[in-house]
């Protein structure tokens, strides 16, 4: 289930205009609000004015409940319909077109995971608009921070656009508080379904770790643990401290682990702290993922582990103990981490 | 099943340490080494292997931007796609180029070809957009099956295993439609020079967006590009007895 937010903003500019803007926001399919949608609302706010959620899926009632209370949400938009199993862009496409056409929002975002970045920008192709994709920053409700080639850069754009379209990036924003908000729900007619495409099947890793991009403590192992087996260590690590376990680019593609591990340009952002790498290079697409790019300056300290003194991701550490990370054996980790337990 | 199109991108080498210019106008270009988008090399390997299959008659590469860019759609042929499109932008044009520009240029391209598919890179290196696909499918009201980690034809149909925040999904659409491809969905093939060499002869027409009937009109501008904040420098240790008293020492645990 999708949830889509507008927003409106009124008396910004000239008094005969009302400006509103659109959030897309996701739900898991377990029903449950997706963590990345408060963040997306807190860029959506940051942009001044309303702001409403479009919801779509083939049972809405379970999320609109919970975003109701979010702070800062005016209101809701339902549209419930069988042919939105699957969230395909495809489908819900129309909807947006649909619900911009009736309300005639100023902005419209979404959080910049998979489902946003698949749906918004097809949706903004429909509108003859860009996309502006995971920003970070909301400077004002025409400029925006992005980063480019693999966090190496920030890039400062301003947006003319009639209608600004973007994914946030979810690590960059806080949070919205669910509580405190009154938000009136409204259905909305669904378009007929396209039918172009079908959804058959998700397979998704279950884990009762914490989920890595919002994690506090994150272990990331790389082509170093020379095994999909010898990522044991991190997870016997990571259950210990509660931590996230993530990995390189470089251990997926091995198939140590699945690709929703990857950290890095194109897999997660993560801002925990510490981040501890264990067995890593420090690969440029690696080191996007981990760099910090929260509005807020939190420092996210880095740990490495590698035996390789000249390894790039040294430059990224801030602690660095050049070992064998076989060597460190489990009971020295053992250690490491029962001392972080007693803070 | 007739004609496939790959989009392929020239970028800054991966390897490449970019800088940003003193005057902060953008990322410095000039003199650094540049090569083919590492995710458009897998659009194309993908192309070729559906070619090698005999589910697809040709291949075309396209790229747009400067002269400079037939170099990359040379690489492409090596690789084995059959004829290349040289989309000529440059100047302004070329610096403003966007996402939604480039799909308008791949939506006329497709019709004019009368394409069944169009097999992208996911995102490009530079920008990291992630975007074009996406536009190209919506332009031509296509389906689209992005961050694609497998690819099976189907008759008149493709499944399409996707890349996805936890996991895998899997999905079927109708053709035509447009795919990007995510890291996993294959492994390039190196050119081989003899390949290289055959490429030479291989055709590669000219064209502008005009002679399309595109406007490259971009409304988002850059105003201006920064470094990250610099980290502070790092500490190293001997032992994990030193780390975790370095840690203590400074608070951390």
């Amino acid at each position: 289930m999708f949830t889509a937010i507008n927003r409106r903003s009124l008396g910004q500019f000239a008094t005969l205009w009302r400006f509103q803007s659109t959030l897309v926001r996701a739900e898991h399919h377990n029903n449950q609000l997706t963590p990345i949608t408060l963040n997306a609302i807190t860029a959506a706010r940051k942009v001044g004015g309303e702001v409403t959620c479009l919801e779509a899926g083939t049972n809405c009632a379970m999320v609109a409940e919970p975003i109701s209370k979010v702070q800062g949400v005016k209101k809701i938009l339902v549209a419930q319909h069988d042919c939105y199993k699957g969230l395909l862009p495809e489908e819900l496409t129309p909807l947006i077109l649909a619900t911009q056409k009736q309300f005639n929002f100023t902005h419209i975002c979404a959080g910049a995971y998979a489902f946003g970045k698949n749906l918004l920008p097809r949706m903004s192709a429909k509108l003859d608009v860009a996309t502006l994709s995971d920003i970070t920053e909301v400077k004002s409700q025409d400029t925006f921070v992005r980063t480019i080639y693999a966090d190496n850069a920030l890039a400062t754009v301003k947006c003319n656009e009639k209608v600004k379209v973007f994914t946030v990036r979810g690590t960059s924003f806080e949070p919205a508080a669910v509580a405190g908000g009154r938000a009136a729900t409204e259905q909305v007619a669904s378009p007929s379904p396209a039918g172009m495409s079908e959804w058959l099947e998700q397979s998704l890793t279950k884990s009762y770790r914490p989920e890595l991009t919002s994690a506090k403590v994150v272990v990331s192992g790389g082509r170093g643990l020379k095994s999909g087996e010898n990522f044991k260590l991190l997870y016997d690590l990571a259950d210990k401290m509660g931590a996230a376990v993530g990995a390189s680019r470089a251990a997926v593609d091995a198939g140590y682990v699945p690709n929703d591990m990857q950290v890095g340009q194109t897999g997660k952002i993560v801002v925990p702290d510490p981040y501890i790498a264990v067995g890593i290079s420090g690969a440029i697409p690696h080191l996007a993922g981990m760099k910090d790019s929260k509005v807020q300056l939190t420092v996210t300290r880095v740990i490495v582990i590698n035996k390789d003194p000249e390894a790039p991701i040294f430059q990224v550490a801030d602690y660095g103990l050049v070992e064998d990370l076989f060597k460190v054996s489990l009971s020295m980790m053992t250690r490491l981490d029962i001392v972080i337990l007693k803070v | 099943m007739s004609r496939v199109l790959v989009g392929v991108k020239r970028v800054i080498d991966y390897a490449v340490k970019i800088r940003v210019k003193p005057d902060h106008s953008g990322v410095v270009t000039d003199g650094v080494k540049h090569s083919m988008n590492p995710f458009c090399e897998i659009a194309v390997e993908e192309a070729v292997k559906l070619k090698e299959k005999k589910l697809i008659k040709e291949v075309v590469a396209v790229s747009c931007g400067p002269t400079q860019v037939t170099e990359t759609i040379r690489t492409a042929l090596a690789m084995g796609c059959d004829r290349g499109i040289h989309v000529e932008v440059s100047g302004k044009d070329y610096e403003a180029m966007g996402p939604l520009q480039i799909s308008k240029i791949f939506a006329a391209l497709a019709k004019k070809e009368e394409a069944s598919l169009i097999i992208l890179g996911k995102q490009a290196i530079d920008d990291d957009c992630n975007q074009t696909g996406q536009m190209t499918a919506a332009l031509l009201d296509w389906p689209q099956g992005t961050f694609a980690s497998e690819v099976t034809i189907d008759g008149e149909k493709v499944k399409v295993v996707r890349e996805i925040d936890g996991g895998l999904e899997t999905i079927k659409i109708s053709m035509p439609a447009v795919l990007t491809a995510d890291l996993r969905l294959n492994t390039p093939r190196y050119a081989t020079l003899p390949n290289i060499m055959k490429a030479k002869k291989k055709k590669i027409a000219n064209m502008k967006p005009a002679d399309l009937g595109v406007d490259m009109v971009s409304r988002v501008e850059v105003l201006r590009v920064d470094e990250p904040p610099t980290r502070l420098a790092g500490v190293k240790v001997e032992t994990v007895d030193d780390l975790v008293a370095k840690l203590r020492a400074n608070g951390t645990i």
